[in-house]
């Protein structure tokens, strides 16, 4: 396909739409003007994934902006996929970082209405929440393919000038662990009819249940509207995994994989093993497009993960793979 | 109603103690009902002022009157024109509304704040109320079958859940807030409507709510 043909011509499109399995990783960027931290953080990536999350204020917490830390990963050669959370700016803020991340060439964006502002560092501010995840992607979509606004207001300079849309591949989340159980799929589909090019989901612990979930994604036939990235984040110990599954909402952890965890004599290793048994079992996942691997401040694990689930090299040739 | 809660003594009587004429005035209405400044409050309040200010050797002179709401002129009576009059300082126990209303007709006077105003709600039980209404100026409830999720959910979401929703509550408050899109879902099924939960909601047109500067409405029809 030629660069034209893509709708935004980003890596991860590319290696989804040429049939590869995709592999995303997530890069946190620092909480200060630490641009040293996001290069260290991009060079261990870039070579073991085909694009990363640059998250946008991680669990409510002041950090660099995710199109200013995407900015300095790109310049690593790590593409970027800059999140946009729905919390912190209005459909005027929004619409605008994305016309300015696309002129400086981002090209992959992810929707989500992020972590509740009471969980983080400023609990006293004001929670924005103009539009939500689903209208966000919409607007994206009407401001790619119909190079219009919002508001309706035609994407150009002046009423004879060039119409200049930002390019970009849209991506959304999906949890399929939350409640109402039923109505994930639901979700999941006005998502995709929204505009969503493909999706990452919320970290699988419980396969049985995810099973589940994409038995139904399949039945709706959904998987053949977008691309479906697995969420894998592995585990460092079996405390970690216990306190997860008792305190942090919409995340599932079987029993038996604490257990797995508590009786490994190393843990850690032990946690490992299981991302990468899990990477393997959904690349063979009727449905599932790639894999998004989430090790937020273990990135330097992420290369050793990837090398051991068999997932490299990553590919660099992105002809249809029939 | 208007939900309003009483605020802590120490800031009430820090905003008082400097008056020597204080009138404590109650509102009978929404105040009244959430049991923050009706007569009963203004009348226990007033207490603990005159007491607070006996312990710090001060001056004040303490009167106390509740009318029927503090949001109407026409409830300002002679008899609450003239307390207030009399005071060089008003407490008021009436809504935000309430405040801004005396100050408005009696421009002379010191108004304090007795409560802070909380939200639209409704008393689920003595002693609890929720709240229900954000009063957006563009009602969606008919898209919802009657749950609100502008008013109701921690996010305002209009297309369904986030990731929040467990056991039917919302991670915010987990203990006292109900997951608004579990209800949502709840409702549609009830009344088989679960089709409808598919239907796209587009960006909420925040022109009617306070986005649009200061609301007012008149109505042509009933002025004089």
């Amino acid at each position: 396909m030629s660069e034209e043909q893509y709708k935004s011509g980003s890596r991860l499109e590319q290696v989804l739409t040429s049939g590869n399995f995709a592999l995303t990783g997530e890069l946190g960027p620092p909480k200060s003007a630490d641009r040293e931290t996001v290069e260290k953080k991009a060079n261990l990536l870039k070579d073991s994934v085909d694009a990363a999350n640059i998250t946008d204020n991680q669990t409510a917490i002041v950090r660099m902006s995710s199109w200013g830390a995407g900015l300095i990963a790109k310049e690593c050669g790590l593409e970027p996929v800059m999140q946009i959370t729905t919390r912190d700016r209005n459909r005027l803020a929004i619409q605008s970082d994305v016309i300015g991340a696309a002129a400086m060439g981002i090209k992959n964006i992810l929707c989500i209405s992020g972590d509740h502002h009471s969980f983080g560092n400023h609990p006293t501010s004001r929670i924005v929440h103009d539009i939500d995840s689903v209208q966000l992607i919409a607007t994206l979509k009407k401001m790619r393919d119909e190079k219009k606004f919002e508001s309706g207001d035609e994407i150009r300079n002046t009423k004879k000038s060039e119409l200049i849309e930002p390019r970009i591949f849209i991506g959304a989340a999906a949890n399929p662990f939350a409640d109402p159980m039923e109505f994930r799929v639901v979700r999941l589909a006005k998502k995709i009819n929204a505009g969503a090019d493909f999706i990452q989901t919320q970290v699988i612990y419980d396969m049985e249940r995810f099973k589940k979930w994409m038995d139904e994604v399949r039945d709706q036939g959904l998987h053949e509207k977008t691309y479906i990235l697995a969420g894998i984040t592995p585990l460092k110990s079996a405390k970690m995994a216990q306190y997860m599954k008792e305190n942090v909402s919409g995340i599932a952890i079987p029993d038996h994989v604490v257990e797995r965890l508590s009786e490994a004599e190393d843990q850690k290793a032990e946690g490992i093993n299981i991302a990468v048994e899990q990477m393997q079992e959904l690349k063979n996942m009727e449905g599932i497009s790639g894999v998004h691997l989430m090790a937020i401040g273990a990135e330097k694990s992420v290369p050793g993960i990837a090398e051991q689930a068999g997932f490299l090299p990553r590919p660099t040739q992105y002809e249809k793979i029939s | 109603m208007i939900i309003a809660e009483q605020k802590p003594f120490k800031e009430i009587y820090e905003s008082v103690k400097d008056s020597e004429k204080l009138l404590v005035l109650g509102c009978g209405t929404c105040v009244t009902v959430c049991m923050a400044g009706g007569e009963k409050e203004v009348g226990v309040l007033a207490n603990q002022i005159r007491l607070a200010a006996g312990k710090d050797g001060g001056k004040i002179e303490v009167t106390e009157h509740t009318i029927t709401r503090q949001c109407d002129e026409e409830f300002f009576d002679e008899g609450a024109s003239e307390k207030i009059k009399e005071a060089d300082s008003v407490l008021s126990l009436g809504c935000g509304v309430g405040v801004q209303h005396i100050v408005q007709l009696y421009p002379d006077v010191v108004v304090r704040p007795g409560v802070n105003t909380q939200f639209y709600g409704a008393t689920l039980q003595q002693g609890i109320w929720t709240e229900r209404c954000a009063g957006c100026g563009e009602c969606v409830l008919e898209r919802f079958e009657g749950i609100c999720p502008i008013a109701r959910c921690s996010k305002s979401l209009m297309n369904g859940p986030c990731g929040g929703s467990s056991n039917g509550m919302c991670e915010v408050d987990p203990e006292n807030t109900e997951c608004a899109w579990q209800l949502i879902y709840d409702r549609m099924k009830r009344l088989n409507k679960l089709d409808k939960l598919m239907d796209y909601q587009p960006p909420k047109d925040w022109s009617h709510d306070r986005d649009g500067g200061p609301r007012s409405v008149s109505r042509e029809d009933v002025l004089f």
